[in-house]
């Protein structure tokens, strides 16, 4: 989870947290766009079709309009998102965490035509790869960033157990160590886990390498941590 | 101060600026602007998260202090208004003077757009097939018969006809400009083969319409909307040649933010393309069909060049620092 959060200071000096979103998740919320539009592109048909040649005249107009400016519309005016990337719980932001002015989007949604080069969003992809925010061309030449919707929630996958208060206040570095050995405490055999939390003997009380008491205190200040007490 | 205590004291607040964010969220504050006590509502919560952060009240109050300050940014730092006055000075002058200080860029530009559509237009009529060595020999012929004495030009057509013929410019001619702005990013290089290609095609059309005498019809329709037309394909073009610049020398500063930059100034140029390209569009769709004799063509099609020319010489001038 660390290395795709950007950490952002707001002009009030409180840092604030961004998590840069990967090609998968865009990819499927571009998907998703395109079905979408597909529906509007037949809506249109439609429409035009009833206003005999001069509708064939709008209909172009209105795929021009589509073509181009469906993303700007939803990104400048719904919130930073369109309909596929809402689903997708992503977010166009400015670098800086900003919301995305009409310029910005602009760029980025008309560069978009380079990165659909050479071939299904080859340069785009081959960008994103190589960048460590995963900007496709379009955002770096508008400073845009793809985030996920929701921060993450530290200690989310902690499992439920007894609050236990730590004997000693622990600095936030030592919080956060605490709380990441209770997230990942599935991925480990139980010895190795036991093993890990005897390191921790000051802390637990706990000194033998393979009681697995040690581990439950732990979990269990975690929890005290997370605030559920 | 315990956590509960700070909980209890500062909750009010809290669901304060929750609802006065909901309700900006929901759309509903448009009419109403931002509510007086937001910034401040704001402040007071930003302070209230640095102090958890500070205490280590535990990772969930912080969580949600982060997130109602996250949307609070949102809200506060939201630039997204359009107004009519900075339309219309950017028009006036603006434009113009952005044009005038790339003026090296939209020559290289001119360059690139106008040698391979001159050369084309001279040389097809003596050797018609290098024309058919970039466009089909089908497609030259129908984009050219429509020129022929009798053809559909010289026909009048319906105004259901000018309206569709409006649309499919529209769509058409401001996607070739928006590609060839997009192709630039790519170190100008994308920017380039549009300019060239777009030269030698409408170089290839003209030269067809020569060879075959249809130019008594050609030229009184093209004049008018070309002084547009032309003119922004190659605005466009030298704003695509402004990002690929930057890629390629950006300069004292970094590539990512010399793009950056550039993207701001291009992004400007092309807005102007794009508004000469909807004013082409009419003219092409709505005058240049109309069956006014030669001489009134060539005299209002001579004024549009003039008018463009000296738009985008002259106004706004003097230039600002």
């Amino acid at each position: 989870m660390l290395d795709t959060y950007r950490p952002v200071e707001t002009p009030e000096g409180v840092e604030i947290g961004l998590r840069v979103a990967g090609p998968v998740p865009r990819l499927y919320a571009a998907v998703l766009d395109l079905g979408l539009r597909f529906i509007v592109y037949i809506l249109l048909g439609i429409a035009a079709g009833t206003l005999g040649r001069g509708g064939v005249g709008l209909f172009f107009v209105g795929l021009f309009l589509v073509e181009w400016f469906y993303p700007v519309v939803f990104e400048v005016k719904r919130g930073g998102a369109t309909p596929g990337k809402r689903q997708m719980g992503l977010l166009v932001l400015q670098r800086d965490g900003t919301p995305v002015g009409w310029s910005a989007s602009v760029i980025r949604n008309l560069v978009r035509f380079a990165d659909l080069l050479p071939a299904a969003y080859g340069f785009g992809l081959g960008t994103m790869l190589v960048d460590r925010d995963f900007r496709r061309l379009g955002d770096l030449a508008a400073g845009t960033v793809v985030v996920h919707r929701e921060p993450v929630t530290p200690g989310a996958r902690v499992p439920a157990a007894a609050p236990l208060r730590p004997p000693v206040a622990l600095t936030l570095d030592e919080q956060r160590a605490v709380i990441d050995f209770a997230e990942r405490l599935g991925t480990w055999p139980p010895a190795r886990a036991a093993e890990l939390a005897a390191l921790l003997a000051p802390l637990t009380g706990v000194t033998h390498p393979q009681d697995p008491e040690g581990v439950q205190r732990l979990v269990g200040m975690a929890n005290w941590l997370l605030g559920r007490r | 101060m315990s956590r509960e205590i700070f909980e209890q004291r500062h909750e009010p607040q809290w669901k304060a600026l929750d609802v006065s964010l909901s309700r900006l969220e929901m759309g509903r504050g448009d009419r109403g602007g931002v509510p007086d006590d937001l910034p401040e509502l704001y402040r007071q919560v930003c302070h209230h998260l640095a102090l958890v952060r500070h205490r280590h009240y535990g990772a969930d109050l912080e969580l949600r202090l982060n997130r109602l300050v996250l949307r609070g940014h949102q809200q506060l730092y939201h630039h997204s208004a359009v107004d009519s006055a900075g339309v219309f000075a950017f028009i006036r002058s603006g434009f113009p003077r952005l044009v005038r200080r790339e003026k090296r860029l939209v020559g290289l530009s001119t360059l690139l757009f106008g040698v391979p559509l001159l050369l084309m237009t001279l040389l097809v009529p003596r050797h018609p097939e290098i024309a058919f060595s970039i466009m089909t020999p089908a497609s030259v012929e129908q984009m050219g018969q429509q020129f022929s004495p009798g053809g559909s030009l010289e026909a009048g057509r319906p105004v259901d006809s000018d309206i569709l013929m409006f649309g499919f410019y529209i769509r058409n001619n401001i996607g070739i400009a928006f590609r060839t702005f997009a192709g630039g990013i790519l170190g100008g290089v994308g920017s380039i083969f549009f300019l060239v290609y777009n030269g030698l095609a409408i170089g290839a059309v003209t030269g067809y319409v020569r060879q075959m005498g249809f130019g008594p019809q050609f030229f009184p329709f093209a004049i008018g909307h070309g002084a547009f037309e032309l003119t922004a394909i190659v605005l466009a073009g030298a704003a695509g040649l402004r990002l690929g610049l930057a890629l390629l020398a950006p300069g004292a500063l970094s590539r990512g933010r010399a793009l950056l930059l550039a993207g701001r100034t291009a992004i400007r140029i092309l807005y102007g393309a794009a508004g000469m390209l909807v004013a082409a569009a009419f003219l092409e769709a709505f005058w240049s069909p109309m069956p006014q004799p030669a001489a009134t063509k060539y005299g209002i099609g001579a004024i549009l060049w003039l008018a463009v020319f000296t738009y985008l010489t002259l106004a706004g001038r003097p230039d600002g620092p």
